[in-house]
């Protein structure tokens, strides 16, 4: 008799859970008239001059590899840009490497730096990928709670709380999905006196870094001390609209690069060739249509996160990023039951907080990258959900 | 004149959508309702906002299809006044949608809307051509309107994302 064919998949792998997103989008999926404030990414299409560059590299046959780390002419804008806008100074020879969205480059930071059995600490409410991808790395992910009543913001205190002999590093996002919270100068720095304490390793995840509304963005790298234990992640995908095109990168000092590098060159050989001849002309020309998007989020931030406060959803102003993380308590149901029902009910779809982890029980992420059409519609019926639990 | 922060993005917003409800016009701009009204009255009374327009697809409107014709316009400008007198004598035809003083080749581009052709026709030779100070004209007919001041006429813009996403 032959073994059932799911014996075949590996232990680790039989024993991670699926994300909890997924069963969302199945219900979310089937159903019709459904206003989503549940997708994690723009609902701009990546600018015309992106496009086109992408296309005329099609038209004069840019098809084949390019250097495993990227292409040089990308690394060199790459390096420029994260010297203007963040003050940061990496070589683009040998400390910057272009991967498959920052979803790689976090695998590979990962896989290049765990031990079996080290631990990562991950900052909860977190993006769903942080555990799992430790796991698959061979590592322990080990939570740290933020507290919605203190605007989800990382306290160093939390972190000593779970530092182990095994910790290794820590893995930071400011601007954070699915809080929006943003780290100033001020947290950072306190952030940092721990991680130098304790000799950790910080994983930085600065996706959103260009989608920041109030104050100015600063990089974790940038504080003083902390360009050597940093892995910068970061990429193309949420600023300049361009999820679709799998393209991110990493800067790290170098013995942490070469790690990586050699990783991708032997499971991805390159990113996408056509994707990095976009993503220069993207950060070649692009800023003004960054700024043109990052106005327009403004605007409907301030629109939307006022308006959930008006129905009776408490919510903080999220710094950055894309997403309200209102509080249900006063509705009594836990994130899973709300979603659930404002999806059969009214057709919203948000995201229940529980599936970014434990200390997101009690919250929904609502993406507000939709139409101010749609979310004067969302906001219509969600008061009309709330008024009817009265 | 010089405006502040809130009454540029004021500005902005409603130049893509004059007819958002001033209560979201208030939240967008984190402003309240009172102040929003006094910056809106300040905006009309300094004619910095002229006028609250609709752009309207007239193809889609049977019987009002209507051509438009957009002429460049050689002109001898009168001393003292430039071009400025020619320009008010043709700009206050109801005909006349726009006039522009351009640099290069010519001196006036006039936009004309019209019922039909020939209408065009008989207010170039009939109108324009007869002005004193008009030297030449020359009439380009629009055929089809992709884009007019910024807005694509005919665009599939459907959200292409899947409905929940991490
Ligand atoms: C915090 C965070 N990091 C990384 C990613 C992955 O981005 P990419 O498309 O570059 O792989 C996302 C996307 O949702 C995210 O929210």
């Amino acid at each position: 008799m032959t073994r059932a064919t799911k014996t075949y998949v590996s232990e680790t792998v039989s024993r991670l859970q699926p994300s909890g997103i997924r069963r969302f989008f199945d219900l979310a999926a089937s159903m019709e008239g459904v206003i989503s404030l549940g997708v994690g990414e723009p609902d701009f299409v990546t600018s015309w001059s992106v496009r086109e560059a992408c296309i005329l590299s099609l038209e004069q046959g840019y098809t084949s590899y390019t250097a495993n780390a990227g292409l040089l002419e990308l690394r060199q804008e790459i390096a420029a840009y994260l010297s203007r806008k963040f003050g940061l100074e990496y070589r683009p020879e040998s400390e910057l490497l272009v991967t498959v969205g920052a979803s790689q480059a976090l695998d590979l930071a990962l896989r290049a730096i765990v031990n079996p059995g080290d631990e990562v600490i991950v900052v909860e409410p977190s993006f769903v990928s942080y555990g799992p991808l430790v796991t698959l790395a061979g590592g322990v992910p080990v939570s740290v709670r933020t507290n919605g009543a203190d605007q989800f913001k990382l306290r160093p205190q939390q972190i000593e709380e779970v530092i182990s002999p095994r910790t290794k590093a820590l893995i930071l996002c400011s601007p954070n999905n699915p809080t929006g919270t943003v780290l100033n100068r001020e947290d950072l720095a306190a952030v940092a006196r721990i991680v130098e304490k304790h000799d950790l390793l910080v994983i930085s995840d600065e996706i959103y870094a260009e989608l920041t509304y109030d104050d100015p963005y600063t990089s974790f790298p940038a504080i003083e001390g902390m360009r050597e234990r940093t892995i910068l992640v970061s990429g193309f995908s949420k600023g300049f609209a361009m999820t679709g095109w799998r393209l991110g990168f990493v800067a790290a000092p170098e013995a942490l690069l070469q790690a990586m590098l050699k990783i991708h060159q032997y499971a991805m050989m390159c990113a996408p060739t056509m994707a990095q001849y976009g993503a220069i002309e993207a950060l070649k020309n692009g800023e003004h249509d960054v700024d043109e998007m990052r106005k327009s989020y403004r605007r409907r931030r301030n629109y939307f996160v006022q308006s959930l406060n008006d129905i009776g959803l408490c919510c903080h102003l999220p710094g950055g990023a894309f997403y309200a993380f209102p509080s249900i308590a006063v509705t009594g149901m836990t994130s899973e039951q709300f979603a659930e029902r404002l999806l059969i009910e009214e057709k919203v779809a948000v995201v229940p907080g529980s599936v970014f982890g434990k200390s997101g029980e009690g919250y929904v992420r609502c993406s507000y990258a939709s139409s101010l059409e749609q979310l004067q519609e969302a906001i219509k019926r969600m008061k009309r959900f709330l008024s009817r639990l009265q | 004149m010089k405006l502040t922060e809130k009454e540029l993005e004021i500005v902005e917003i409603l130049e893509n959508n004059a007819r958002i409800p001033i209560e979201t016009l208030a939240k967008m701009t984190s402003l309240t309702v009172e102040e929003t009204e006094v910056i809106l009255k300040r905006l009309e009374e300094t004619k910095v906002i002229v006028q609250y327009a609709t752009i309207i697809d007239w193809r889609k409107v049977d019987g009002h299809e209507g051509v438009t014709a957009m002429i460049d316009v050689k002109v001898t400008p009168k001393r003292g006044v430039g071009f400025d007198e020619v320009a008010e004598r043709i700009y206050r035809f109801p005909e006349v949608k726009s006039v522009y003083l351009m640099s290069g080749a010519y001196d006036l581009s006039v936009v004309i809307e019209g019922r039909s052709m020939a209408e065009v026709a008989h207010f170039v030779s009939e109108k324009l051509s007869t002005l004193d100070s008009v030297i030449s004209t020359t009439t380009h007919f629009i055929l089809k309107k992709y884009k007019h001041d910024g807005t694509v006429f005919d665009q599939g813009d459907q959200d292409r994302r899947i409905v929940v996403a991490p």
